[in-house]
C-alpha cells in the first residue's frame, strides 16, 4: 500500500513521511529527556559542567551582543523619535525592545551558533567512532547521561543569559543616550523602569526557558542521528544550528501571540 | 552460550543478515570472516542489543534478548565485554575512567576496590604506567588495548572483538593477538573475533598459551590442544553464511569466494 502511494504521489508523500517520521523521533527522545529527571541516576557533575561550558562560556558573546545592540537601537531610534520630538523617550524604546523581543531572540540565536553546534558536534563525533555504542554496551542510556544533563543546563543558563543581555544592552543604550543623545541618565533609567510591565518580564524569562529547551534537544537530536563519518558530523553541525535558529524564530512568533492573549491578565 | 536461530537484519533496502543460524558454546572462539558490509559487525550489534532484528531469535545464556526492553538488555550486556574497532575510549575521559567506568556507573564498589581493578586490568594488557593518560595522548594499538581492559572489567564471561587488529602495524597486532589468546587460554572466556585479517585469525588458531611454575606464559604452535579445537570459524557472504567449521577445513575448503581469503 505504502508503495504504491509512494508511486503515485512520488516526492511530497515521502517528504511528508519523513517529516512524520523525524516529528516523532525528536518527541521520543524530548520526552526521554524529561522522564529522566524523575528518575535516578542524574548527572549531577555533567550538569554542573554543562553548565559552566554554556553560561560562563557563553558570557563574552552574550554581553557584546547585548552592549552593541542596546547601542545600535538607541542610534536608530534617533532619527524616528526626533521627528515626533520624543528623544527623551529613548530609554523606553531600547528597554522594551530589548526586553520583550530582542534580548531572548538575540541571546538563543548566539547560543544556537556557539552551544547547539557544539552539541551537535560532540555527539556526532561520539556515534561516527561507536562511543555511544560503547556506552550502551557498558551499561549505560546515552539520553540519560548525555542529553538530559545538556538539557537542564540550557533551559537554566539561557534565561540567565538573557538578562545579562538584557541589562548590558540597557546599558550600551545608556551610554549612546547620555553621550551622544545628551539625555539625562535618570530620564533614561526612569523612562525604561518605567515602560515595564509585569508580562514583559515574564516574556524576557520564558522565552529563553522554551528557546533553551529547543537549542539543546535539536543539537543532541541531530547529533544522535549523525551518520556518515567526519563529513557527517560537518553536516549534522550545520542542520543543528539553522534547524534550531529557524525553530526559536518560530517559536517566538506564537510565544508572542500567547504573551499578548494573556498579558492583560498578567498587568494590574 | 549465544545461539542465533534464523536471524534476519535490513537497513533501509539493503539486507544485511539472511537467515544466519549458528550457536557458540561456553569457551569457545569463533572467528567470523567475510569482506567488508557483509554482516560481521551487524552480528556482533545484534548480540550487546544495540540494534533488534527484523526476525529470528537471539540467545544468549538460553534468553531470548530480541524482545527485551533497554532496561532487560543492560543485564544481559554485563555479562558482555566489547572491543570496538578503533577502542572507542570516551575522549573527555582518562585511561583510569575509561577502564573503571562500568563499575563507576554500577556504583557497587568503592573508589579504592575500583582502583584496583583498573590496575588489574591494565596490568593484563600491559598498559599500568599509561593510567592517567588521555585517550588523545595514546597510540591505536594503546587504544585498542586500554579498550580491551575496559572490556575485561566485571570479568565477563563472554568478550566480542570489531576488527580489533584493523589498521596496525604487525607489532602492535601481534600483541593485540597474543592478548586475544591470552584470555581465551587463562580465563576460558567464550569469544567472537570479527575481521577480515586471516593473519591474525590463523594465530588465533593454531597458536596457544602455556604458563610455567612461575607463571611466566609463553606461546606454542599447533598440537591438539583443547583450546585450539574449540576454534571455530564462519565466513559470511552478501549477509549469508557460506562456511562454518574448523581452520584446516576452510584452508582446504575449494570455494571460490573462500579461496579468494585463503589463497
Amino acid at each position: 500500500m505504502e508503495n504504491l502511494l509512494t508511486r503515485v504521489l512520488g516526492f511530497p508523500f515521502r517528504f511528508f513521511i519523513k517529516a512524520i517520521f523525524e516529528i516523532q523521533s525528536y518527541t521520543l527522545l524530548a520526552s526521554r529527556a524529561i522522564a529522566n529527571l524523575f528518575s535516578k541516576p542524574i548527572y549531577w557533575r555533567e550538569i554542573i559542567l554543562q553548565m559552566d561550558r554554556i553560561g560562563v562560556g557563553s558570557l563574552t558573546i552574550v554581553v557584546l551582543t547585548g552592549f552593541f545592540t542596546g547601542a545600535v537601537l538607541a542610534i536608530q531610534s534617533e532619527g524616528a523619535l526626533r521627528r515626533y520630538g520624543a528623544v527623551s523617550m529613548t530609554g523606553q524604546l531600547v528597554a522594551l525592545t530589548l526586553i520583550r523581543e530582542l534580548g531572548p531572540v538575540l541571546s538563543a540565536l548566539m547560543l544556537a551558533g556557539r552551544i547547539g553546534s557544539g552539541i551537535a558536534s560532540e555527539l556526532g563525533s561520539m556515534v561516527v567512532s561507536e562511543q555511544i555504542n560503547a556506552m550502551r554496551s557498558l551499561g549505560t542510556d546515552p539520553t540519560r547521561r548525555l542529553v538530559t544533563p545538556r538539557m537542564i543546563a540550557m533551559v537554566i543558563m539561557l534565561p540567565m543569559l538573557t538578562i545579562i543581555c538584557d541589562t548590558v544592552g540597557m546599558i550600551g543604550g545608556w551610554i549612546i543616550a547620555s553621550y551622544k543623545l545628551l539625555i539625562s541618565s535618570s530620564q533614561y533609567w526612569s523612562d525604561a523602569f518605567n515602560a515595564m510591565q509585569f508580562s514583559d518580564l515574564v516574556g524576557t524569562l520564558s522565552k529563553p526557558l522554551v528557546f533553551g529547551f529547543i537549542i539543546s534537544m535539536t543539537g543532541c537530536y541531530v547529533g544522535l542521528r549523525t551518520h556518515g563519518g567526519t563529513e557527517g558530523v560537518g553536516r549534522s553541525t550545520t542542520q543543528a544550528v539553522v534547524s534550531s535558529s529557524i525553530l526559536i524564530i518560530t517559536a517566538d512568533f506564537f510565544l508572542n501571540n500567547l504573551l499578548i492573549y494573556l498579558s492583560p491578565m498578567m498587568n494590574p | 552460550m549465544i545461539e542465533f536461530r534464523g536471524v534476519y537484519k535490513q537497513f533501509d533496502d539493503e539486507v544485511v543478515l539472511k537467515d544466519v543460524s549458528f550457536r557458540i558454546n561456553p569457551g569457545e572462539t569463533k572467528i567470523i570472516l567475510g569482506e567488508s558490509g557483509s554482516g560481521k559487525s551487524t552480528i556482533l550489534k545484534l548480540i550487546l542489543g544495540l540494534i533488534r532484528p527484523d526476525s529470528g531469535e537471539i540467545l544468549i545464556e538460553g534468553r531470548d534478548i530480541s524482545g527485551m526492553t533497554e532496561r532487560q538488555l543492560v543485564e544481559i550486556r554485563c555479562g558482555i565485554g566489547m572491543v570496538f574497532q578503533e577502542g572507542a575510549l570516551f575522549d573527555s575521559l582518562s585511561v583510569r575512567e575509561n577502564v573503571g567506568y562500568r563499575l563507576t556507573e554500577e556504583g557497587q564498589l568503592s573508589e579504592s576496590e575500583i582502583e584496583a581493578e583498573v590496575l588489574q586490568q591494565l596490568g593484563f594488557v600491559g598498559l599500568e604506567e599509561a593510567i592517567d593518560k588521555m585517550p588523545a595522548e595514546l597510540s591505536g594499538g594503546m587504544k585498542r588495548r586500554v579498550g580491551i581492559a575496559r572490556a575485561l572489567v566485571g570479568t565477563p564471561k563472554i568478550v566480542l572483538y570489531d576488527e580489533p587488529t584493523a589498521g596496525l602495524d604487525p607489532i602492535t597486532k601481534r600483541t593485540i593477538v597474543e592478548l586475544m589468546i591470552k584470555l581465551r587460554d587463562t580465563e576460558g572466556v567464550t569469544s567472537i573475533f570479527v575481521t577480515h585479517d586471516l593473519h591474525a585469525a590463523s594465530i588465533i588458531a593454531t597458536e596457544y598459551v602455556v604458563a610455567d611454575k612461575d607463571g611466566h606464559i609463553a606461546f606454542q604452535q599447533g598440537g591438539e590442544s583443547l583450546c585450539l579445537l574449540n576454534n571455530n570459524f564462519i565466513m559470511l557472504q552478501n549477509g549469508s553464511i557460506c562456511f562454518e567449521g574448523s581452520y584446516q577445513e576452510m584452508m582446504n575448503s575449494e570455494v571460490p569466494y573462500i579461496r579468494t581469503f585463503t589463497s
